[in-house]
């Protein structure tokens, strides 16, 4: 079959596989922020310009989430079968989630009571906010470690459940939140886009706080994790994340401060980057803390190769098509706008 | 839980919501091809009528793409919540097509979707159809790869078996291609463009009751009883290669279908029966002599193999089996009915004025989707008791989890489904119930698109 000896696939796709997630924690992320912020946004009207800035790319975005998924079935089977039994209510609970926020575009500019489009309202406020809380709490469980026994996870109905995984449960929320807040002041004008920067100022100054207790709290989980941050020769590579993040809060306060309006978006997406780098840095090579390494979990060469085809070719494609539908739909979203 | 163990109430989760599923994407490949059909007519000949039947159904597909989109999604990741040793085992396999699926068809229909349903007046008519066709085109890949999925696990073929059980790929053309994707993937698209058809039909026959003269309403129906006359024969004479390659591949199915017990020579087609697992008998049959023998092996007194060939253990469920069988075919003669009927009163020029063909397609409207769910089940369940055929036990394919937490996550699954898709259904009803345009004048498709101010989503306009 194509194997190529000098490549270790498993360690290609443990990037392509990050970078679909961190892929999807981006885009869908602010999606979500923007439902999450329907808590604190009542009007009508505002309503429907925060949904339709995101109606045309949603979908796009929600399946970089499929592809984390089906990508790691494809080439990390192993990982597929004991992250999703461990993390089986919270995954679920995503999934449902999903199910009210993504459904809840359509259907509540189909309502046609005042009820009904209130009830599809909440839906969609309350489906964003859960997904995103869920999402965090799986991210915490799998970080906090998940226990595998041959083959097959070994833990019990509530193991995901601790302090850390609730708190990165609300530390994305926040985020997410945060996101949207930004995204927002980048695709609307007037006083919505105000408010989304009294948003934005709160959200941001919370975000980096709850950055900072989880970076504290992740490496005393594990003293692998713990030594591979502050030790040498680690040191050298964990000890720019904190600054990277400090300088990109100046530049976030900056941006807002003169009213600039895609610097805080930029910014508050880098906070996501670094904090995802900071992640790998933490698990890597496990991929299934704390005991199975991408290597452990890779499906046959010739699978991950196959893909690897497909992925070289497709992924270009699909990154070229992407930006072309948001360039399409580029600009400022005004209410009142119809869609015939 | 209420008895179940936790295999039984996993079989019920994953049936339930890839039965919910199937729905959404079944309208969503019809309707694609559809749409485009009626635009590429539309720019071609510029009648309005066109246009009109365009915005009219693309209201539809939204809404139906949104909800296969989102119960898709959940799919994809039941594999490894529920089925965690098939997804260890199979996953190397099935994994890749599932992966070439995500990458070639749902970011293609994806990207696209928000040009299609927004776009039109910000991309110019040309891209936009362009984007209209890449989206059809999307949906097909979809259904060539997630078919190339199931088919792999009715027919494996093209791996070896590891010490521990995994199945590794030696040749990806013999998965893709297995033995049966070449009948299961036609059957399956044809389908879906028969249910389409059928929805089609029955809503342009609804506004022809209320008024003969509606040219919206006209050539909706008359455009899918055309779908009918062609389509049903084809999908018959699909559906005979597909029993004949289950009888290669899988003759234990092919039994349960017909409801054999025995091992005859010269075997009946039971039209009517009560296949009896305990007492291994067909019980009330109401048969055809030498029929079934005829049809599956082409001979008077061809041999036809009874369940009782295979271990009781090794059996698929009968009852079930054979009657959803029955109701596909049935259906499937009574859309060729339709087809038949439609073409004589077109040729007697009373294709808009027969109330009764009217009626009668009216009430036809979910055969098409009712037809392809009991073609499902009488796949799905014919497997039994594998899920990979003959090599993976479904009993051994299982997660974890205890039946309480399976029975919690099954029960939040209902709830949820019944309320967020019932809704959605009535949302397509209410959209189907509303007369199309009647409107003689439309758009020019040569005229210059305007190119601002247009944005998603309508602000609650009652009605349209
Ligand atoms: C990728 C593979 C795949 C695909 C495309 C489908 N299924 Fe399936 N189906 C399975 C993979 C599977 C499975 C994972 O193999 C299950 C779960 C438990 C089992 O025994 O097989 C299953 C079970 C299963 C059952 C329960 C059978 C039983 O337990 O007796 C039903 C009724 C269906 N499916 C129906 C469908 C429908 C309506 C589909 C149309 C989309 C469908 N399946 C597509
Ligand atoms: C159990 C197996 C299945 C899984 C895991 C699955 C998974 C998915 C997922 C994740 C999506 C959403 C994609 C997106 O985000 O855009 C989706 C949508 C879709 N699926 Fe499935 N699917 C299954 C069965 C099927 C079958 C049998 C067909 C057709 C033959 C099919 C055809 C489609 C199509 C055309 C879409 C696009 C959305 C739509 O049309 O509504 N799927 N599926
Ligand atoms: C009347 C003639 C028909 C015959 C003889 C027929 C035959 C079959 C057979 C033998 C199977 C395969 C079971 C298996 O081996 O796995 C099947 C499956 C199926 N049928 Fe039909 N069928 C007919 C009509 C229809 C119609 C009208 C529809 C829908 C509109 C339909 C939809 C399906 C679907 C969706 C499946 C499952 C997917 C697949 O395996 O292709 N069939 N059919």
């Amino acid at each position: 079959m194509m194997t190529l000896p000098w490549l270790d696939l498993p360690m290609v796709w443990a990037g392509l596989i990050a970078v679909a997630v961190l892929a999807y924690v981006l885009l869908d992320g602010f999606d979500l922020g923007c439902g999450i912020l329907f808590a604190i946004e009542h009007h009508d009207e505002d309503r429907d310009v925060m949904v339709n800035s995101i109606a045309p790319v949603w979908d796009d975005n929600e399946t970089w989430l499929v592809l984390g998924g089906g990508g790691l079935l494809a080439v990390f089977p192993l990982a597929y079968a004991t992250i999703l039994p461990a993390l089986y209510p919270t995954m679920i609970g995503m999934l449902l989630a999903l199910v009210f926020r993504g459904v809840a575009f359509e259907f509540r500019f189909r309502a046609t009571t005042r009820g009904g489009r209130q009830a599809w309202d909440i839906a969609f406020g309350v489906g964003s906010t859960v997904a995103a809380f869920c999402q965090g709490l799986t991210l915490g469980g799998l970080v906090q470690g998940v226990k595998v026994v041959d083959r097959a996870y070994a833990g019990g109905w509530w193991d995901w459940l601790t302090g850390f995984s609730i708190l990165c449960g609300i530390a994305l929320v926040v985020g997410y939140a945060l996101l949207g807040a930004t995204w927002l002041i980048w695709r609307t004008e007037g006083e919505l886009q105000e408010r989304c920067r009294g948003y934005a100022r709160t959200l941001g100054g919370t975000t980096l706080g709850l950055i900072g207790v989880v970076s504290l709290w992740t490496p005393m989980l594990n003293p692998a994790f713990q030594a591979r941050w502050f030790g040498w020769p680690g040191i050298v590579l964990t000890s720019p994340v904190p600054v990277l993040v400090a300088l990109l809060a100046w530049r976030f306060w900056r941006g807002l401060k003169r009213r600039e309006e895609a610097s805080p978006f930029l910014c508050a997406l880098g906070w996501f980057v670094l904090c995802f780098v900071g992640l790998g840095i933490s698990i890597f090579p496990a991929i299934v803390p704390p005991s199975i390494t991408i290597w452990d979990a890779a499906a046959p060469p010739e699978s991950q190769a196959f893909l690897l085809v497909g992925a070289v070719v497709l992924v270009p494609m699909i990154l070229a098509y992407t930006g072309y539908a948001y360039w399409v739909f580029r600009g400022k979203v005004r209410p009142g706008a119809h869609y015939h | 839980m209420f008895g179940f163990d936790a295999l039984a109430l996993a079989r019920a989760q994953f049936a339930f919501t890839v039965m919910f599923h199937i729905v959404f994407p079944a309208l969503s490949i019809g309707l694609a091809s559809y749409l485009m059909v009626l635009e590429g007519l539309w720019l071609r000949t510029g009648r309005a009528v066109y246009i009109y039947l365009f915005r009219y159904w693309l209201k539809i597909f939204s809404l139906a793409f949104g909800m296969g989109v989102v119960s898709g999604l959940v799919m994809s990741y039941q594999f490894g919540t529920n089925w965690a040793v098939f997804s260890d085992k199979a996953g190397p396999i099935i994994g890749p097509l599932m992966g070439y699926e995500v990458l070639s068809a749902f970011f293609l229909e994806a990207g696209f979707l928000g040009i299609m349903l927004f776009g039109m007046n910000k991309v110019g008519r040309g891209l936009h159809f362009l984007a209209t066709c890449i989206v059809a085109f999307g949906t097909l890949f979809s259904a060539f790869w997630i078919l190339s999925v199931n088919s792999w696990m009715q027919t494996p073929d093209g791996f070896t078996l590891a010490a521990d059980g995994r199945f590794l790929p030696t040749s990806w053309m013999r998965i893709m291609f297995n033995p049966s994707f070449f009948v299961r993937f036609p059957h399956m698209v044809l389908a879906s463009y028969l249910s389409v058809a059928f929805l089609v039909g029955a809503t342009g026959a609804w506004h022809l009751l209320h008024d003969r003269q509606n040219p919206a309403a006209r050539m909706m129906f008359s455009m899918s009883m055309w779908m009918a006359a062609i389509v049903a024969p084809i999908q018959i004479g699909m559906g005979d290669l597909h029993g004949l390659n289950t009888l290669q591949y899988q003759p234990a199915k092919v039994a349960a279908m017909e409801g054999l017990f025995d091992t005859t020579r010269g075997a009946p087609l039971a039209l009517f029966g009560i296949p009896n697992m305990q007492t291994e008998h067909l019980d009330y049959a109401i048969e055809i002599p030498h029929a079934s023998s005829l049809i599956l092996r082409h001979e008077w007194n061809g041999e036809v193999q009874g369940l009782k060939a295979w271990p009781v253990a090794d059996r698929p469920n009968a009852l079930v089996v054979f009657w959803s069988f029955r109701v596909m075919v049935g259906l499937g003669f009574a859309m060729l009915s339709i087809g038949l009927a439609s073409l004589w009163l077109r040729h007697k020029r009373r294709l808009y004025d027969s109330r009764v063909l009217h009626w009668a397609v009216v009430a036809m409207g979910p055969s098409g989707l009712i037809a392809l769910l009991a073609g499902w089940v009488t796949t799905e369940v014919g497997r039994q008791p594998y899920t990979v055929f003959g090599l993976l036990r479904t009993a051994d394919s299982l997660s974890p989890i205890a039946a309480p937490g399976v029975a919690a996550s099954l029960a939040a699954f209902a709830v949820v489904y019944f309320l967020v898709f019932g809704s959605g259904v009535l949302f397509l009803l209410k959209l189907m119930a509303a007369p199309p345009h009647s409107g003689e004048t439309g758009p020019d498709p040569q005229m210059p698109a305007r190119s601002s101010g247009i944005m998603p989503g309508p602000v609650l306009v009652a009605g349209e």
